[in-house]
């Protein structure tokens, strides 16, 4: 598994819009010359942070979504059903074309890359705050994936409705977003997502005990002596951080959440999380990085929307597996 | 309602959760989450109240499990998927899990709906057998008055009125099974602790 996960670290940094030979592209790795200067620029520069940003995400979204499947006991639940990507969603179409119409000035310096990743985490934790104080007065764990889709059509409403009024330029832009780029990072950017995500995986693994007590259904372990009130915001924190942060940084990217738990479960025959977490977390990384291999095209310039590409690639797997074992695991 | 629970003379509100389970396990009506553990892991969630922070088992843990697998006769179906089960044979399960848990107490929510006569009787001689083996105290709720009469200890019966409480004979005796139900639908037979429909 994990040389697997090594191999497409290698593949993924190999290939790119500028070709480069892979016996350079080692070489560069190790600290060794390369034959051309830039090639080793570009590899340090973009490709290695690309790739590592590639893994975070691919990770921390299937994590995510594992988090949510189980906690829902709904294998239809993902990293943003609470509403976390619409919440960014929103954030980031009112900065891209509220600015256009509030106030036309200001827009043009506002719009950069990071203002984009912090309005964007303002807007996802915005909606999980949200969600989270509506918790605190449901008892019912459907009841609160119920009011996570309503507060995704509620932002998802407000967006559309900015998009009318917009102009065709800021328009674009938007939607640009919302293809999902994992390649504009810096070294920075990737340093800080990843110590967010590292934060969710611990919480995610000091909730491990739970998440398999919850397999029995959320009255059975409350007699196991959990505490479930406490334990669901610690859940909910994780799975909000991870996907939060990451929509923040790389833009909405769908289908890994939903799919990769649902992978895994089907590979490993097993719904012991303590299996499960530290599979999907590899898994989660090696489609992402498949994916994002596929999507810069090798040797052309163009870069096809990761976004378009992950379900492309994920969507026939999951049905093929499931298709194959004639039924889902859950 | 109203009211409070004392266990070992301590009101349960007192209790944090993680000492009430280990004095009360419990086999509910509703359907487990995932059909996809296998029986083995099922009953060691039994042991969630005892384990580490991460959830795993010792030697002693294992022990248990094995001891409550045997109890319920369960050894042939240890590594099948709770999705394989019947209904009768899943809900032996859950009574393992309950003993895994190893409390003095054990509740069980009509832990016979949906089994026919055998399974009904299976089930609730097994749960005799395990008060008189293992010397824990067993509480369930059920409809089957007739199994109740032939093999609990006490029973409180929930009329409405005033819930009286004793051995089933003792009950019989005070004629309370004969006005349990109207008279003119279904009537008991005293003799032979059986209801009969009036015709």
């Amino acid at each position: 598994m994990s040389l697997l996960l090594v191999l497409f670290f290698g593949i993924n940094i190999s290939l790119g819009s500028v070709s480069i030979p892979f016996s350079d592209t080692i070489s560069s790795v190790f600290g060794g010359e390369t034959t051309n200067n830039s090639w080793s620029y570009i590899i340090w520069n973009y490709r290695i942070p690309k790739a590592f940003t590639a893994i975070l995400v691919g990770s921390g979204l299937a994590l995510s979504g594992l988090l949510m499947q189980t906690l829902f006991r709904n294998p239809l639940a993902g990293p943003f059903v609470l509403g976390i990507s619409s919440g960014a969603s929103l954030g980031v179409a009112l900065l891209i074309m509220g600015s256009s119409i509030f106030s036309s000035i200001a827009a043009i310096n506002l719009v950069s890359n990071v203002s984009l990743a912090i309005i964007s985490s303002i807007g996802s934790f915005g909606v999980l705050f949200c969600v989270i104080i509506v918790a605190s007065r449901v008892k019912d764990t459907m009841a609160l994936l119920i009011i996570g889709l309503m507060f995704g059509s509620i932002t998802a409403a407000i967006v559309s409705t900015l998009s009318y009024f917009t102009n065709a330029e800021k328009l674009q832009q938007y939607v640009y977003w919302s293809f999902g780029s994992i390649g504009n990072l810096t070294w920075e950017q990737v340093t800080i997502l990843c110590v967010i995500c590292v934060l969710g995986v611990i919480l995610s693994i000091i909730s491990i005990k739970t998440l398999n007590a919850m397999l029995l259904g959320e009255n059975y372990a409350r007699t196991l002596g959990i505490n479930i009130k406490k334990m669901r915001y610690l859940i909910i924190l994780a799975a909000g951080i991870l996907a939060g942060s990451i929509t923040a940084f790389a833009g909405p990217i769908a289908f890994i959440g939903l799919a990769v738990p649902h992978l895994t479960r089907q590979i490993f025959n097993t719904t012991n999380h303590k299996i499960l977490v530290p599979a999907v977390l590899i898994y989660g990384a090696i489609l992402m990085l498949l994916c994002d291999t596929v999507a810069q095209l090798p040797s052309s310039a163009n870069i096809l929307p990761i976004n378009a590409i992950t379900s492309i690639v994920g969507a026939p797997v999951v049905i093929w597996l499931l298709v194959r074992k004639r039924k889902m695991i859950f | 309602m109203s009211g409070e629970l004392l266990i070992k003379e301590k009101n349960t509100n007192t209790y944090t959760p993680q000492q009430l389970a280990l004095e009360i396990s419990v086999v509910l009506t509703e359907k487990i989450a995932s059909k996809n553990l296998t029986v083995l892991e099922l009953i060691a969630l039994g042991r969630q109240p005892y384990t580490n922070w991460i959830g795993n088992l010792t030697e002693k843990d294992k022990t248990v499990i094995n001891t409550a697998i045997s109890k319920v006769d369960l050894l042939e179906l240890k590594h099948k998927k709770c999705y394989e089960l019947s209904d009768g044979q899943m809900q032996r399960v859950m009574i393992a899990r309950a003993l895994a848990q190893d409390t003095s107490i054990i509740l069980l929510d009509e832990p016979t709906t949906h089994l026919d006569l055998y399974h009904k009787a299976n089930i609730l001689k097994l749960l005799k057998s395990i008060t008189y083996n293992t010397n824990k105290t067993i509480i369930f709720t059920t409809h089957e008055i007739e199994l109740g009469i032939q093999l609990c200890d006490k029973m409180l019966l929930l009329n409405t009125t005033n819930n009286p409480y004793g051995s089933p004979n003792e009950l019989i005796e005070q004629k309370h099974f004969n006005s349990l139900f109207p008279e003119d639908t279904v009537t008991f037979n005293a003799t032979t602790a059986t209801f009969r429909v009036k015709k």
